[in-house]
C-alpha cells in the first residue's frame, strides 16, 4: 500500500480471537479493510455507489438462488414455471419482481459509478488496473443479465437471444460454426436455454471474485476523492471507514432501496417488455425487438453501422475503448473540477450516451439511423480526439495545495 | 559446455511443457465439443412436406431444425419479376433459376441473414419479404435487395419425392 498504507490496528480481544488470529487472520483482514481503513474525509455522495453495488449483487444472488429452486430450465416448461413462480409459489411474485427490477437497479448504480469515475478521473495512475477490473465486472454483468433475460423464455427472451448470438455469425469463416456451437443446435432452442441457465447461475459468483480483486486493488491505491489530490497526511485528511462511511453508505443504501421498492411495488413491469409475457415462438418475430434499457446505447451503435461485421466490431470497440481510457486521457489532472474544458465535454459525452440509449429504442430507419451514426462518431471522437487533445490545450483552474487545505477552506466558507 | 548452449535439462523442460500442453488441449476438447449440436438434434434433420393444399399465392411456414422454412407457391407475376431482375442490381448476385427446382415452388429458410429474425411475407419494397428487425428487404426470389443483411435467404437442401411432396434435409 502506498500513501494510504496503514499498519494493522487490530487487537484481538478474547483468547479465542487471539487463537484465530494466529491461524487464520480473517477478522484482522476484515477489520483493516472495512473498519479502520483510512478513507479521505472529503468524499461526496457519488462515492457511495460502491456500497450500493455490493448490495445489488447480493440481492441478485439471494433472489436468484431462491428463484432457481422453482424455475425449470427446459424450453417446454420454462415459461410456465415462471408463471408458476408468479402465481403459486409463496411470495414468488415478490422474489421475481425484485430479481427482474434488481437487474435494472444494478445497472443504474453501475452507470452512475462509471460516470463518477469519468468525471473525477478515477482511472488515472495509479488506479488503471482498478478501472480495468471494473470494466471487466461491467462486461460480466452484461453477459449475466443477457442470459438471465433469456430464462423466462418469452418472445423477447427468444428473439433477443437469437439476434445477439447471431452477432457472432459475422466472424469470417468460423462464424456459423461458432454460432451453432453456442446454440447446441441450428437455432436457439432447449440446449441453448439449458446452458444459459448454467452460466447465469455461475457468472454472478465469478463477479464476486472479480469484485474482490477490484476492492483489493482499491485498497492498494486507496480511494480517490473529489479534489483528485493524493492523500498526504493520513491523520488530517482521512477518517476510518467505520463508523463514518458505514453510516453514510448505509443511509444512501436505504434511499436507494426506497427507489428500488417503488419500482417493485408500483411499476414492476415498467422496465420490462410486454412481449415477454408471450411464450417464445420460433416462427414469429415480434414487430419491434428491443433489448433491456441498459444495453440500448450499444444496440444503437450496432445498428448505426451499415455492415454486419462492421457493426459488431464497432459495438465491441465501444466497450473496449473503456479499457484504453487511462492512456487516452493525456491530462495529469484527475478531477473535472479543475478541468474547465473537460468538464463541458464530460456533460456532452453524458448526453451523447443518453441520446444513443434513446435511439436504441427507436426503429432503425430514416433520421434515427443518421442521428445514431452522428452520435456514434462523436462517442469515439470523445476518446480518440477530444481526450488526447485536451491534455495539451486545456489550462487547469487553480488547485488547492492539499486535501487538508481544501477541507479548511470549505469549513471556513461554511462558517461565514 | 557454456551456459548459452541448450542443456539436457532444457530439453526436459520444453518436452514436459509441450506434453502438458497437448494433454490439456486433449482434455479440454470433450468439454468444448459437448456444446455442439448433439445426436438427438442432428437426428431431426429431415422432414417431408405435402404441397397439395398450398394454392397459388399461398405460403406455409414449417419448422425444420428449429428454424422456420417458407414454402411459397409463387404466382406468375412473382416468377416473372424474379426472373427479370438484372444480376447487377443484386448485392448477392444469384439468378432465380439457381434458387428453385420448379419455378412455382420457392423453398427457403425463413431466417434473415442479418441477425436471424423471421421476415414477413409479401411485404417490403420488392414484393417479397421484409425483416422488421433492422429493415432488410428481400425480393420474390428471397434475394436481399436493401438493408443490412449480407446475403440472400438460404435455400435448404430438399428434393421432390413425388409430384406433390418434398423432403427437406
Ligand atoms: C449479477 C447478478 C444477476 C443479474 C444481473 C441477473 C439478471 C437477471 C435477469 C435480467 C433476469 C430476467 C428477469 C425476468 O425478466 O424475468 C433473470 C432471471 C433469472 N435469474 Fe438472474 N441475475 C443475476 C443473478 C442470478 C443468480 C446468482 C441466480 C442463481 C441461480 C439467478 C437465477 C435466475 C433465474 C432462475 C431466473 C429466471 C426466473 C425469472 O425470469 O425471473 N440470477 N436474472
Ligand atoms: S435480423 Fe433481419 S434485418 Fe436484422
Amino acid at each position: 500500500m502506498s500513501e494510504n498504507n496503514h499498519s494493522s490496528s487490530y487487537t484481538p480481544r478474547s483468547a479465542l480471537a487471539k487463537w484465530i488470529d494466529k491461524r487464520l487472520p480473517l477478522p484482522r483482514a476484515l477489520h483493516d479493510n472495512f473498519s479502520s481503513f483510512p478513507t479521505p474525509a472529503n468524499l461526496n455522495f457519488w462515492w457511495t455507489f460502491g456500497g450500493i453495488l455490493t448490495v445489488c449483487l447480493l440481492i441478485q444472488i439471494v433472489t436468484g438462488i431462491v428463484l432457481a429452486m422453482h424455475y425449470t430450465p427446459n424450453s417446454e416448461l420454462a415459461f410456465s414455471s415462471v408463471q408458476h413462480i408468479m402465481r403459486d409459489v409463496n411470495y414468488g411474485w415478490l422474489i421475481r419482481y425484485v430479481h427482474a427490477n434488481g437487474s435494472s437497479m444494478f445497472f443504474l448504480a453501475v452507470y452512475i459509478h462509471i460516470f463518477r469515475g469519468l468525471y473525477y478521473g478515477s482511472y488515472k495512475a495509479p488506479r488503471e488496473l482498478l478501472w480495468m477490473v471494473g470494466v471487466v465486472i461491467y462486461l460480466l454483468m452484461m453477459a449475466t443479465a443477457f442470459m438471465g433475460y433469456v430464462l423466462p423464455w418469452g418472445q423477447m427472451s427468444f428473439w433477443g437471444a437469437t439476434v445477439i448470438t447471431n452477432l457472432f455469425s459475422s466472424i469470417p469463416l468460423v462464424g456459423d460454426a461458432i454460432v451453432s456451437w453456442l446454440w447446441g443446435g441450428f437455432a436457439v432452442g432447449n440446449p441453448t436455454l439449458n446452458r444459459f441457465f448454467a452460466l447465469h447461475y455461475l457468472l454472478p459468483f465469478v463477479i464476486v471474485g472479480v469484485v474482490l480483486l477490484h476492492v483489493w486493488s482499491l485498497h492498494v491505491s486507496g480511494n480517490g476523492n473529489p479534489t483528485g489530490l493524493d492523500v498526504k497526511k493520513v491523520d488530517k485528511e482521512t477518517v476510518p471507514f467505520h463508523p463514518y462511511y458505514t453510516v453514510k453508505d448505509g443511509f444512501v443504501i436505504v434511499m436507494f432501496l426506497l427507489l428500488f421498492a417503488y419500482f417493485v411495488f408500483f411499476h414492476p413491469n415498467l422496465l420490462g417488455h410486454p412481449d415477454n409475457y408471450i411464450e417464445a415462438n420460433p416462427l414469429v418475430t415480434p414487430a419491434h425487438i428491443v433489448p433491456e434499457w441498459y444495453l440500448l446505447p450499444f444496440y444503437a451503435i450496432l445498428r448505426a453501422v451499415p455492415s454486419k461485421l462492421g457493426g459488431v466490431i464497432v459495438m465491441f470497440g465501444a466497450l473496449g475503448v473503456l479499457l484504453l481510457l487511462p492512456w487516452l486521457d493525456t491530462s495529469k489532472i484527475r478531477s473535472a473540477k479543475f478541468r474547465p474544458l473537460y468538464r463541458q465535454f464530460f456533460f456532452i459525452f453524458l448526453l451523447v450516451c443518453l441520446g444513443l440509449g434513446w435511439l436504441g429504442a427507436q426503429p432503425a430507419e430514416g433520421g434515427y439511423v443518421i442521428a445514431a451514426r452522428l452520435l456514434t462518431v462523436y462517442y469515439f471522437a470523445h476518446f480518440f480526439v477530444i481526450l488526447p487533445a485536451l491534455g495539451y490545450i486545456e489550462k487547469p483552474k487553480p488547485m488547492p495545495a492539499s486535501i487538508e487545505e481544501s477541507l479548511e477552506s470549505k469549513t471556513k466558507t461554511e462558517k461565514l | 559446455m557454456s551456459s548459452e548452449q541448450p542443456t539436457r535439462r532444457d530439453f526436459i523442460y520444453v518436452a514436459s511443457a509441450a506434453f502438458a500442453g497437448v494433454g490439456a488441449a486433449a482434455a479440454a476438447w470433450p468439454l468444448i465439443d459437448e456444446m455442439n449440436p448433439d445426436a438427438s438434434v442432428l437426428a431431426l434433420a429431415s422432414i417431408e412436406v405435402d404441397l397439395s393444399p398450398i394454392d397459388t399465392g399461398q405460403s406455409i411456414t414449417i419448422q425444420w431444425r428449429g428454424k422456420p422454412v417458407f414454402v411459397r407457391h409463387r404466382t406468375r407475376e412473382e416468377i416473372a419479376e424474379a426472373e427479370s431482375v438484372p444480376l447487377d442490381d443484386l448485392p448477392d448476385p444469384q439468378p432465380d433459376e439457381d434458387r428453385i427446382q420448379r419455378p412455382e415452388w420457392l423453398v427457403m429458410i425463413g431466417s434473415c441473414t442479418h441477425l436471424g429474425c423471421v421476415p414477413l411475407g409479401q411485404k417490403g419494397d420488392f414484393d417479397g419479404w421484409f425483416c422488421p428487425c433492422h429493415g432488410s428487404h428481400y425480393d420474390t426470389s428471397g434475394r436481399i435487395r436493401k438493408g443490412p443483411a449480407p446475403s440472400n435467404l438460404e435455400i435448404p437442401p430438399y428434393q421432390f419425392v413425388s409430384e406433390n411432396r418434398i423432403r427437406i434435409g
